[in-house]
C-alpha cells in the first residue's frame, strides 16, 4: 500500500511564546523544534499500516529545509523516506494553501491513503486533513481512535461530542489521528542509523496563494492572582458570595 | 516543575550532527517518559527497573558502537557519550547498568573474545537478552587490583578459579561475569557463566547511594571454567584497565547529565520559590551558586565533546580519559550538593530529583578510579614519575 504521514515541524511544548515586535507572528530565535504531537501518531499508524499489509511510508511536510531532523526521526521509527516541500514563508500559508501543496504531492506520489494529526500543537487549527481530502475527493474520517484496515476499505472510530462514531469508509481516505489510536515507538539506535541511508527529497512546494492571513498575534492576558476567601466551613458562605456578585458564575 | 530543560550556554548544540542529536533526544524522551516516573520508588526500595531491560535493549543502548554484524549499531563515541548523559540524567544506577553491560563486558568480548565467544555473548547482550557483569575490584584491592587474590588455575583443558569479587553492578542479575584473576602468567579474563558449580553473586545490600542498581559480591569456589571461555587477547592486567578506559569514558558525560538534572531543577525552583517576598532566584547568592555551576557545567560540556571527537579519531589517551572522569564527577558532585543545598528542606525529599542525584554521585566518584587514584594518573602523565605507592 502507498501510505503517506503528513507532519508538521512545531515549536517545543515547553517553548515559552513570545510575540515578535510587529505584532504578527511569534518570534522564532532560540525556538526548538519537534514533530507535532498527534503527528507521531499519524507516522506510528502510517508505519503499522505497513507492517500489517505491506508497502512503503513516505513522511510528507510543508517547511523550511532544516526540517529534516524531524523527518529522519520519523524515518528511524519505520517509515522508508521522506518529502519536505520547500516554501520560506511556508509559516505564512493558510490552511488551504497548505493542504493544495500537500494534495497536489500526494496525487504525484499515487498515495492510497495518508494519515495526519487531528490538528498540530501550534496553531490548533484541525483543518488541513479534512481540506486535504477534500482537493484529493477523497474519503475522511477525523479525531479517530481506532481503525482497521483493509487493501480496499476500512473501519474507522471516531469520538465525537455526541459519542463514539464508527464509520465504513473505502480507500483513498485521510484520517486523521487522535491521541488514543496508538502509542507512538522511540526512535532506537538502530532506526537512526538505518535513516541515515534512506531518502530525504527536498522540492518547492506549489505555490498558491493564501486567502487568509495572520494580521495580529496576542499573547493570552496573564492570570489574575487567586484570592483565599476563608478557611474551613467559614469559607463557605464568602465563596459563594464571590462566586455570585465578582465571577458572576452562580 | 517544568520538562528539562538543558543548559546549552555555549551553544553546543551546533556541534553534533543530526545523528547525534537524535541519539540524545531519542534517549531524552525515553528517560523522561519511561524511567522518571518510577525511578524514586526503585531508589527509596532499593531495586533495579530489571523490567525495562527488554526496552533498553530495543532502543539499542547496549553496546552501541559494537559493529552491527555482532548485533550493536555501530555508533560513534560521541553519540555513546550522549547516551551515557541521558541515562544519567535519569538516575547513575541507569547509566551504569548500561555502562557495565557495554563498557565492561561488551567491549572485552569484543576487544578480546574469540570468534566463538563474539557471536555467542554480543547479539544477546545487545539486546538485552543477557546481562553481564564485569569482575575486577576485590574486598582489599580497588585502587590497586594488581595485587588480586583471585587466581586461575590449570587443570587439563580447563580452569579452576577461586576467589571473591565486590561491589560489582548487575553481579546477582547477570548471566555471564567477566572475571579477572591470576595465573602463572599473569592477569587474565574469564567468562564464568551464570549457575557454574561454585560460583554465586549474593547482593549488597544496605547502600545510600546507587539505591536504583544492583551491587553484588561474586563468591568463586573451584569454579571449573573450559579454556574456550577464556577471553583468549587478554594478556596481563592492561586487559582490565583498557576496558575502564572505555567506561571512564561513558563517566565523564554521564556526571555532567546528573548535573544537568540537578542544575535545571534548582534553576527552575529558585524562580519559582518566593522568600521574603521574591524568587529566590533574584537573590545575590542564589545568582553567584548558579553562575558558577553553569560555568563548570559548560567547561565539563566542553571538554567531553573534545574527548569524544579524539576517541572517534582514534587518539584519546588514558590520561585524558582520567583528566575527564575527576573533573567531571567532581563537578557533579559540588554542583548536587549545592543544588540540593538550594532546593532547603526540599532538597532531601525524594520528590526532587537533586539529593537522590547527589547520593548517586558519591558512588561514581569512587568507581571506576577514585577522584585521588585520577589525580595521580594525571600526575604521572605530567611528570613521568609514578606516585602510587
Amino acid at each position: 500500500m502507498n501510505i503517506v504521514a503528513c507532519i508538521k515541524r512545531v515549536p517545543m511544548t515547553e517553548t515559552q511564546a513570545k510575540v515578535t515586535a510587529d505584532g504578527q507572528s511569534l518570534d522564532t530565535s532560540g525556538v526548538e523544534y519537534m514533530t507535532s504531537f498527534y503527528d507521531e501518531i499519524a507516522v506510528e499508524e502510517a508505519v503499522k499500516t505497513k507492517e500489517k499489509l505491506g508497502g512503503e511510508v513516505t513522511v510528507l511536510t510543508i517547511g523550511p529545509s532544516d526540517a529534516t531532523k524531524q523527518i529522519r526521526e520519523c524515518l528511524a521509527k519505520g517509515s522508508d523516506k521522506g518529502i519536505i516541500l520547500t516554501d520560506d514563508a511556508w509559516a505564512l500559508r493558510d490552511c488551504r494553501s497548505t493542504a493544495k501543496a500537500l494534495a497536489a504531492k500526494v496525487q504525484e506520489l499515487g498515495g492510497e491513503v495518508v494519515f495526519a494529526g487531528r490538528q498540530a500543537t501550534d496553531r490548533d487549527n484541525a483543518s488541513v486533513g479534512p481540506m486535504l481530502a477534500t482537493y484529493l475527493g477523497w474519503a475522511c474520517v477525523t479525531d479517530v481512535i481506532e481503525l482497521e484496515l483493509e487493501a480496499d476499505k476500512g473501519v474507522a472510530k471516531r469520538e465525537s461530542e455526541a459519542g463514539v462514531e464508527t464509520y465504513e469508509f473505502s480507500l483513498p481516505a485521510v484520517i486523521t489521528c487522535q491521541k488514543d489510536l496508538n502509542e507512538p515507538r522511540y526512535a532506537g539506535l538502530k532506526g537512526i542509523m538505518a535513516a541515515k541511508k534512506k531518502p530525504v527529497e527536498e522540492v518547492p512546494a506549489a505555490e498558491e496563494a493564501s486567502q487568509a492571513e495572520v494580521v495580529r498575534v496576542e499573547l493570552p492576558p496573564a492570570r489574575k492572582e487567586g484570592r483565599v476567601v476563608g478557611e474551613g466551613p467559614d469559607a463557605v458562605e464568602a465563596l459563594m458570595t464571590a462566586l455570585q456578585t465578582e465571577a458572576k458564575v452562580l | 516543575m517544568d520538562a528539562f530543560r538543558q543548559l546549552d550556554y555555549m551553544n553546543l548544540d551546533d556541534e553534533f550532527s543530526e545523528e547525534e542529536l537524535m541519539v540524545r533526544d531519542a534517549i531524552r524522551t525515553w528517560v523522561g517518559e519511561r524511567f522518571m516516573p518510577t525511578v524514586a520508588e526503585h531508589f527509596e526500595a532499593g531495586t533495579f527497573p530489571t523490567e525495562m531491560t527488554g526496552e533498553l535493549g530495543e532502543l539499542g543502548v547496549f553496546g552501541p558502537t559494537v559493529p552491527e554484524e555482532y548485533g550493536g549499531a555501530g555508533m560513534n563515541s560521541v553519540s555513546y557519550g550522549l547516551i551515557c548523559q541521558e541515562l544519567e540524567r535519569g538516575d547513575s544506577g541507569l547509566r551504569s547498568f548500561v555502562s557495565v553491560q557495554g563498557s565492561l563486558v561488551m567491549y572485552p568480548i569484543l576487544a578480546y573474545g574469540s570468534e566463538a565467544q563474539k557471536r555467542e555473548w554480543l547479539p544477546q547482550m545487545a539486546s538485552g537478552q543477557a546481562i553481564g557483569c564485569f569482575g575486577l575490584t576485590e574486598p582489599d584491592f580497588g585502587s590497586n587490583p594488581g595485587g588480586m587474590l583471585t587466581t586461575a588455575k590449570r587443570d587439563g583443558d580447563d580452569w579452576i578459579l577461586n576467589g571473591r569479587k565486590m561491589w560489582i553492578t548487575n553481579g546477582t542479575v547477570s548471566q555471564v561475569a567477566v572475571v579477572w584473576a591470576r595465573t602463572e602468567d599473569g592477569v587474565r579474563g574469564f567468562l564464568v557463566r551464570e549457575g557454574t558449580k561454585g560460583y554465586s553473586a549474593p547482593e549488597q545490600k544496605h547502600k545510600f547511594s546507587l539505591r536504583a542498581s544492583i551491587t553484588s559480591e561474586l563468591v568463586l569456589e573451584d569454579v571449573r571454567v573450559p579454556e574456550s571461555d577464556r577471553l583468549p587477547g587478554a594478556i596481563g592486567l592492561k586487559a582490565p584497565l583498557s576496558c575502564l578506559t572505555q567506561a571512564r569514558y561513558g563517566i565523564a558525560w554521564g556526571a555532567t547529565g546528573a548535573a544537568l538534572a540537578c542544575f535545571d531543577e534548582a534553576l527552575q525552583y529558585a524562580g519559582e520559590r518566593v522568600v521574603f517576598d521574591k524568587p529566590l532566584a533574584g537573590f545575590q547568592l542564589a545568582q553567584k551558586k548558579l553562575a558558577d555551576m553553569a560555568t563548570d557545567i559548560t567547561l565539563a560540556q566542553l571538554a567531553q565533546l573534545r574527548l569524544g571527537r579524539l576517541k572517534d579519531a582514534g587518539k584519546v589517551t588514558p590520561a585524558q580519559v582520567s583528566m575527564f572522569k575527576r573533573n567531571n564527577v567532581h563537578k557533579a558532585l559540588e554542583v548536587s550538593r549545592i543544588c540540593r543545598d538550594m532546593l532547603g528542606a526540599n532538597g532531601i525529599s525524594l520528590e526532587y530529583n537533586v539529593g537522590r542525584h547527589m547520593c548517586n554521585l558519591e558512588s561514581v566518584i569512587t568507581y571506576e578510579g577514585t577522584h585521588d587514584i585520577h589525580t595521580l594518573a594525571i600526575g604521572h602523565e605530567l611528570t613521568g614519575i609514578p606516585a602510587y605507592r
